[in-house]
């Protein structure tokens, strides 16, 4: 496959597959995964140190931040002022503006928070931050919020960590149409089909975790979603057929006997 | 004896002596290397002032770092 790099906030990448770091067995699986999926972009999530046992094993132990980009994100957050707080923590600790805004709107859904997401995106981009937003599939607010600066666009395809598939395709697709900024979708995602789909509708990339971390062997999984991942850009790129209510041969019906 | 101060440091309270810096806690705290960040009193103490900015008593603290996580 020809190169088909991507432009993320002036750095380019060419891997289209962004992955959590979360839910695994341990920072050995963790990095095996990482490895398996191909992607050069991580997310993490920023935490207190455990003061009771200092010499834990350390992610970056595992991942060279070095060699693959750390996305730190605000998981956990439901109001602006903490993941702002959280995020200025973030880039005190590795350096990195390039940052991940989730503002959650309740633990049963973990939809997203848009007032407070606007709100924590407006104030981190005045601070420089180079915000990628998790955000509803509303194409108004997509618009609006990479009006605003928002380096990507991340609507979600499915409630995070539901594995449920994309059950939005006419809304992200209308949000592809209208962005100049990368859109991926970020959560819904289950199998390798779902990759392909997000890729297929034109997504410039997809974020997952889970569907990786829990699968029975997520080192398989991890490997599945770096082909499906580039099997649905490669297919996005072609052109598929159009669609017909009824069947067309595919032998031709000339010089039968 | 010499003087000792009460700090709490990621949501635990403990006794620390007087005068000690972020870089003097963190090292007290056998946290050394890693990409961490400090918060004191809700404000970030960027690490080149580590060295320099000296705790109080009821000080709050954050140290955190980078985990798993989606």
């Amino acid at each position: 496959m020809p190169s088909d790099s991507w432009t993320l906030a002036g750095q380019s990448y060419q891997s289209r597959l962004i992955v959590g770091t979360g839910k695994y067995k341990d920072f050995e699986e963790t990095a095996k995964a990482v490895e398996a999926s191909g992607a050069e972009i991580v997310t993490v999530a920023v935490r207190r140190i455990n003061i009771a046992s200092p010499g834990e094993p350390m992610l970056v132990d595992y991942l060279n931040p070095k060699k693959i980009t750390y996305l730190p994100n605000t998981a956990g957050c439901f109001d602006a002022d903490s993941a702002v707080r959280t995020l200025r923590l973030a880039r005190e600790a590795g350096g990195w503006d390039l940052v991940k805004l989730e503002v959650l709107g309740d633990q049963k859904t973990l939809y997203p928070n848009m007032p407070d997401t606007f709100e924590a995106a407006e104030a981190l981009i005045k601070d420089g931050f180079k915000v990628m937003v998790y955000c509803n599939d509303d194409p108004i607010a997509a618009k609006r919020l990479e009006d605003m600066g928002c380096v990507a666009i991340m609507p979600l395809g499915a409630p995070i960590g539901s594995g449920l598939g994309i059950q939005n395709p006419v809304q992200i697709r209308l949000i592809i149409e209208q962005a100049n900024v990368p859109v991926l979708v970020d959560a819904g995602v289950g199998t390798a089909s779902d990759a392909a789909q997000a890729m297929e509708l034109g997504c410039d990339g997809v974020l997952m975790n889970t569907a990786i971390a829990e699968a029975k062997d997520p080192i398989g999984m991890a490997k599945a979603m770096n082909y499906a991942t580039k099997a649905g850009r490669l297919a996005y790129l072609s052109g598929r057929m159009p669609k017909r209510l009824y069947a067309d041969p595919s032998s031709p019906l000339a010089g039968l006997i | 004896m010499s003087q000792t101060i009460k700090i709490t440091v990621n949501g635990e309270i403990r006794a620390f002596q007087a005068d000690m810096s972020v870089q003097g806690l963190l090292g007290a705290l056998e946290i050394v290397g890693g990409k961490v960040a400090v918060e004191r009193n809700r404000q970030i103490v960027p690490s080149s002032q580590h060295n320099t900015e000296l705790l109080e008593d009821g000080d709050q603290i954050e140290i955190v770092h980078f985990i798993g996580g989606g």
